[in-house]
C-alpha cells in the first residue's frame, strides 16, 4: 500500500481506532464547544449562534470603482467588506511617485489622502458593516483615515468594527510590504493596538496572519506555529508597555488558510485553538475567556488553485468552504477561480460568494458545533498537529525566537525550502493536482477563450493623480506641514504616534508625507536575503 | 550559466522567484537572486556587473509589461541586448504574445513546470558559454 503523508510531514494510517486516542483525555483536550481550551470552537452553538462574515477580499482602480464593487457584493448578501489595497499604498507612495509608475490601482485600490477612504466608503454605513483593512507597515495612518470617515459619517467610536491586518512580521517573513527596519515597525504595530484598545473598543487592531506564510510555502504545521509565535510576539510588545494582557488580547485576531487535506485542515485549527488558549491562560495569565479564544478568519489560499482548466478551481473553493466551516470559521473569504490570472472579475468574485453561501445554506456543515469531534481519525490528527506545532515553536526558539529570526532572514529561508520541497512534490506527483500532474488535459490552455478577465483600465491611475493634485491644491498646506514636522518629531521620541498621525490624516497630508517623515527617522529596511 | 533573478516593482511575492532558483541552482547553474523590490535599472546594473546570460524576472503584481519593456530598454541602452530577459509570474495568456514581442524570450505564466523553465533558462546561455558551469 502506497505511504501517505500529512502535509505537515507525519504518516497517516490507513485507518484509525480507539487505540490510537490513547493519553486523550476528554474534559482536558477535546471538552466542548465555547469551553476552554476551545479545541471544538469558541463559542456553544457555533453557526446556530452566528454564522460565519463572508468577507470577499476587493478592491481596484479608484476608490469610486472600488465602492461600486463592494456596492454590488453587499447587494448579494456578503455582510462585511475586506478591502484590498495597491501596492503603492501599501508601500506608503503616492500614486504620482515615480516609484508607484505601472502599479496605481493595480492590485487594490490606490490611496493617497483621507479624500479617498471618504470615497470608497461613501453610501456604507461604518456602524453596521464590519470592514478588514489589509495594510500592514501603512496600517497606522491607514486605520487613522478609516476612523475619521467613521467619524465624519457620525459613528461613535465604540460602534466601529474594522480589523486592520496591521501584522508587520508575516510582511517581513511571506508578503513583503516592509518599509521600515522591523523595531521602529513593530513600534507602530503597537501604537495602533494600544491606541484602538483605548478609544475603539470592538477594533481588531490586529489580524496575525499565518495565511501568508503558508501561501509562500510552510506546511500546516508551521503556519500555525509561526502564527502563535508572532502572537506572542505581539503579547510580549504591548505587555512590555504596561498594558494588561486582558485589555488587548480579547480584540487579537487571526488570519488562516484551509486549502490543503480537508481532516488536516480541521485538526490544525483544533489543535492550534487548544494551544493559543493555553497560551494565553497559562505563559500571559490572561483570566477573561475572551482573551483565550482563537478567533480566525478561515479561507484561501490561491496557492491551491491551478492556472490549467480554471473552472475546476470553483470546485477546490467549496472544498475550502467546506473545510473552513468543518474547522469552526469565525469569518471565511474564497479565493476565486481566475486568481492564477488576474485579480477577479465580478462574476467570479459572485461564485466565490455564492459557494459561501451554498455551504452555509444548503450543504449541513453549518449546523452543528464541530461535527468532526470523535472522530478517532480527526482526534488522532489533532493530536499529531498539536505535537508538530509544538516541535515547529521549539525550532523558532532555537532560531532566537520570531523577531531575531525574521532580522536574520532564517525562518525567510526555511519557508522558501519548504516550497521547494512542495514544488518538488508536485513534480513527482507524490501531491497530486488534477488536470496539473495526473488526468492532464490539453496545455497551455486558452483561458481567454473560456474565461471572462478582469482588464485593467489606465484611465484609473490618471483619474487618480489628477484627484491627488487637486487635494495638494485645495489644502491648507501650513496645517498639513506643522502635523508632518510634528510626527517626524514625536518618531525621534518615544510617544505613540497614533495622535500625530490623526492630526496629519485630518490635515489632508498624504499617505506618501506620512510615510517620509517617518522614514527620515526610522531608515528602510534592508532585507536579509539568503537562498 | 549564470542566471539573475530579479523581483523588479512593488510586489512582495517572492515565492515563485526562490523555487525557480533553486531548481536552477539544482541543475548546475549559478543563480543571483536580487532579492524584492529592484528598480528596472538596479537589475540592469546588477545583470551586466555579474555578466549573467539570462535574467528572470518575477512579476505578480500585473505590472510585467511596463517593468518588462524598460529592463529590456535598459540592456540595449547599455549595448547588453545580447543577456535574454525571461518573465515569470501571474501573466494573463493575453500579454504573454506581448511581453514576446517586446523582446522578452520566453514567458512562464502560473502553472508553468518548473521541468519547463529550467529548459527554457537553459535555451537561452548566451552562444559560445556553453559549458561554463558554475556552483
Amino acid at each position: 500500500m502506497k505511504e501517505l503523508r500529512a502535509h505537515a510531514g507525519f504518516p497517516i494510517a490507513p485507518a484509525y481506532g480507539p487505540e490510537d486516542l490513547a493519553g486523550v483525555d476528554f474534559e482536558r483536550d477535546i471538552g466542548r464547544p465555547g469551553e476552554y481550551p476551545f479545541t471544538r470552537g469558541i463559542h456553544k452553538h457555533m453557526y446556530r449562534e452566528r454564522l460565519w462574515t463572508m468577507r470577499q477580499y476587493v478592491g481596484f482602480g479608484t476608490p469610486d470603482e472600488t465602492n461600486a464593487r463592494f456596492k454590488y457584493l453587499m447587494a448579494h448578501g456578503q455582510d462585511a467588506l475586506n478591502v484590498a489595497f495597491d501596492l503603492p499604498t501599501q508601500l506608503g507612495l503616492d500614486s504620482d511617485d515615480p516609484k508607484a509608475e505601472g502599479e496605481v490601482g493595480r492590485v487594490g485600490m490606490a490611496v493617497d489622502t483621507l479624500a479617498d477612504m471618504e470615497a470608497a466608503f461613501a453610501g456604507i454605513p461604518l456602524d453596521r458593516v464590519s470592514v478588514s483593512l489589509t495594510i500592514n507597515g501603512m496600517a497606522a495612518p491607514i486605520t487613522a483615515m478609516y476612523y475619521a470617515v467613521a467619524e465624519k459619517q457620525g459613528v461613535a467610536p465604540e460602534r466601529v468594527v474594522t480589523t486592520p491586518q496591521n501584522d508587520i512580521l508575516k510582511e517581513f517573513i511571506a508578503r513583503g510590504t516592509w518599509i521600515y527596519p522591523v523595531d521602529p515597525s513593530l513600534r507602530l504595530v503597537a501604537d495602533l493596538i494600544e491606541y484602538s484598545a483605548r478609544h475603539y473598543p470592538r477594533s481588531n487592531p490586529v489580524s496575525v496572519c499565518g495565511y501568508h506564510i503558508r501561501e509562500a510555502g510552510c506546511t500546516t504545521a508551521q503556519e500555525m506555529a509561526y502564527g502563535l509565535a508572532i502572537a506572542a510576539a505581539y503579547v510580549e510588545l504591548m505587555l512590555a508597555r504596561g498594558m494588561a494582557v486582558d485589555d488587548f488580547a480579547p480584540r487579537i485576531s487571526f488570519n488562516f488558510t484551509a486549502w490543503g487535506k480537508i481532516f488536516e485542515e480541521v485538526a490544525k485549527f483544533r489543535a492550534g485553538r487548544r494551544l493559543y488558549a493555553r497560551m494565553l491562560r497559562e505563559r500571559f495569565n490572561a483570566t477573561n475567556p475572551r482573551s483565550w479564544m482563537f478567533r480566525s478568519l478561515i479561507g484561501g489560499g490561491g496557492s491551491a488553485f491551478a492556472v490549467q482548466e480554471p473552472e475546476n478551481n470553483i470546485v477546490r473553493g467549496a472544498y475550502i468552504a467546506l473545510a473552513a466551516a468543518l474547522a469552526g470559521a469565525q469569518t471565511m473569504a474564497l479565493p476565486t477561480y481566475d486568481e492564477a490570472y488576474t485579480i477577479p472579475s465580478p462574476k467570479a468574485q459572485l461564485i466565490a460568494l455564492r459557494t459561501m453561501q451554498i455551504c452555509a445554506e444548503e450543504s449541513g456543515a453549518a449546523d452543528t458545533a464541530d461535527p468532526l469531534a470523535g472522530s478517532y481519525y480527526v482526534e488522532a490528527l489533532t493530536t499529531a498537529m498539536e505535537k508538530q506545532i509544538l516541535d515547529e515553536l521549539a525550532r523558532v526558539e532555537r532560531m532566537g525566537g520570531i523577531v531575531e529570526a525574521v532580522k536574520s532572514g532564517a525562518i525567510q529561508a526555511e519557508v522558501a525550502r519548504q516550497a521547494y520541497l512542495y514544488e518538488q512534490r508536485i513534480v513527482s506527483g507524490e501531491i497530486a493536482k488534477v488536470a496539473v500532474n495526473c488526468h492532464v488535459g490539453e496545455w497551455p490552455v486558452e483561458a481567454d477563450r473560456d474565461v471572462e478577465l478582469y482588464s485593467f483600465d489606465p484611465r484609473a491611475t490618471e483619474a487618480q493623480v489628477a484627484k491627488l493634485a487637486r487635494i495638494r491644491a485645495q489644502r491648507d498646506n501650513g496645517v498639513v506641514n506643522a502635523a508632518l514636522d510634528r510626527l517626524a518629531d514625536e518618531a525621534r521620541g518615544g510617544q505613540n504616534l497614533m495622535d500625530p498621525i490623526v492630526e496629519a490624516v485630518k490635515a489632508y497630508a498624504t499617505l506618501g508625507e506620512m510615510a517620509q517623515a517617518m522614514m527620515r527617522v526610522f531608515g528602510e529596511h534592508q532585507e536579509a536575503v539568503k537562498l | 550559466m549564470r542566471v539573475l533573478i530579479a523581483k523588479p516593482g512593488l510586489d512582495g511575492h517572492d515565492r515563485g522567484a526562490k523555487v525557480v532558483a533553486f531548481a536552477l541552482r539544482d541543475a548546475g547553474i549559478e543563480v543571483i537572486y536580487s532579492g524584492l523590490k529592484r528598480t528596472p535599472d538596479e537589475i540592469v546594473q546588477e545583470a551586466i556587473q555579474e555578466d549573467v546570460d539570462v535574467v528572470g524576472l518575477s512579476v505578480l503584481s500585473g505590472a510585467h509589461m511596463l517593468l518588462a519593456r524598460r529592463v529590456l530598454d535598459g540592456l540595449r541602452a547599455q549595448d547588453a541586448a545580447d543577456i535574454a530577459v525571461v518573465v515569470g509570474g501571474t501573466i494573463p495568456p493575453r500579454d504573454v504574445e506581448s511581453l514576446k514581442q517586446l523582446g522578452v524570450r520566453d514567458v512562464f505564466p502560473m502553472g508553468t513546470p518548473l521541468p519547463e523553465i529550467v529548459k527554457a533558462f537553459r535555451r537561452a546561455e548566451r552562444p559560445g558559454r556553453e559549458g561554463r558551469e558554475g556552483g
